[in-house]
């Protein structure tokens, strides 16, 4: 058994051991870490696929974004656990007797099929991010601007649902204030000079300490 | 050299892993959009192992394209749950049947 064969057991203990927690731990903030720890254990397995740049891609935008998006999210609501977990023991029966068929099943499958060992390890000089980049740029650039256009949408959305103006709070309206002309606001008074003015003597105001 | 079909079984048993969470986290929108998300890296997990055994980076360019998507759509949900949050003051599943005739 190489070093790979143990870190490929070890990672794939781990990453179920997390999975399972996720959907079965009491509190939201907790699920959410055991999601952070699978997303990073899953980033090692791609690892040892030869996939660096999906794997840090993974751990960058999964662990280090949408998670804590996700724990963002999860503490800034006032949520009541004891709600959420009304019919978790009922459903169980149910829900574990489909989830063992169909891990059984597809395992059943999968288990003996020779599918073989997969390609050699690639060279020193070989560069995933290269690689990957070479054909994201030419063989699937069509596909990777409808990406960017789907997160350019789910920038537009995620502002326009959560966006909101108080109407206790004062605001600027931008449009209103290069809206605004001088004739609107200002009104000029002709009127003539005052030619006599009458001043009164100054005050010394060291009189009134005495 | 890991054989091919353990990385399959891996995702496989995460898959069900997650579907289990989706049954038993019915009333919990949060706990759900986690199952979803293990799922998705489930997918990424066969495609990545198919791409790793084919020596073809198709898979690859689609599990980023996956994650692309993925991100997108737990970002939309999210805030979703929030302006869900700030009307109702409830993100129970069983306060969402407005819509019910």
């Amino acid at each position: 058994m190489d070093l790979a064969a143990i870190l490929f057991y070890a990672f794939g203990a781990v990453l179920l051991a997390a999975a399972v927690a996720v959907v079965l731990v009491r509190n939201p903030v907790h699920a959410a870490l055991f999601l952070v720890l699978a997303f990073f254990t899953a980033a090692g397995l791609w690892l040892l696929l030869y996939a660096e740049f999906l794997a840090l891609t993974l751990v960058l935008v999964y662990v280090g974004a949408v998670m804590v998006l996700f724990l963002f999210v999860v503490m800034m609501l006032d949520i009541n656990l004891d709600r959420l977990r009304v019919g978790f023991w009922r459903n169980l029966p149910l829900g574990f007797l489909v989830g063992v068929l169909m891990a059984a099943e597809m395992v059943a499958l999968l288990a003996k099929s020779a599918f073989g060992t997969g390609a050699a390890a690639p060279g020193p000089d070989y560069s995933n991010t290269r690689a990957l980049g070479s054909v994201l740029y030419t063989d699937y650039v069509y596909a990777f601007e409808i990406a960017a256009v789907i997160l350019l949408v789910a920038i537009i959305a995620a502002i326009a649902l959560t966006l909101r103006t108080r109407k206790e709070t004062k605001y600027q309206d931008p449009s209103k204030q290069l809206a605004a002309h001088p004739a609107g606001r200002l009104r000029i008074v002709k009127m003539a000079s005052e030619t006599t003015v009458t001043l009164s003597p100054a005050r010394n105001p060291s009189e009134g300490a005495e | 050299m890991i054989p091919l079909n353990q990385y399959l079984v891996l995702g496989a048993l995460l898959f069900a892993v997650s579907v289990v969470g989706i049954f038993l986290n019915r009333k919990n929108l949060i706990v759900l959009l986690m199952a979803i998300e293990l799922m998705l890296l489930a997918v990424n997990m066969n495609f990545i192992a198919f791409s790793h055994a084919r020596g073809d980076l198709a898979g690859q360019v689609f599990v980023f394209f996956i994650l692309t998507v993925a991100a997108a759509e737990s970002a939309i949900g999210l805030a979703i749950l929030v302006a869900l949050f700030r009307n109702l003051r409830s993100i129970h599943v069983d306060d969402l049947g407005s819509l019910k005739g």
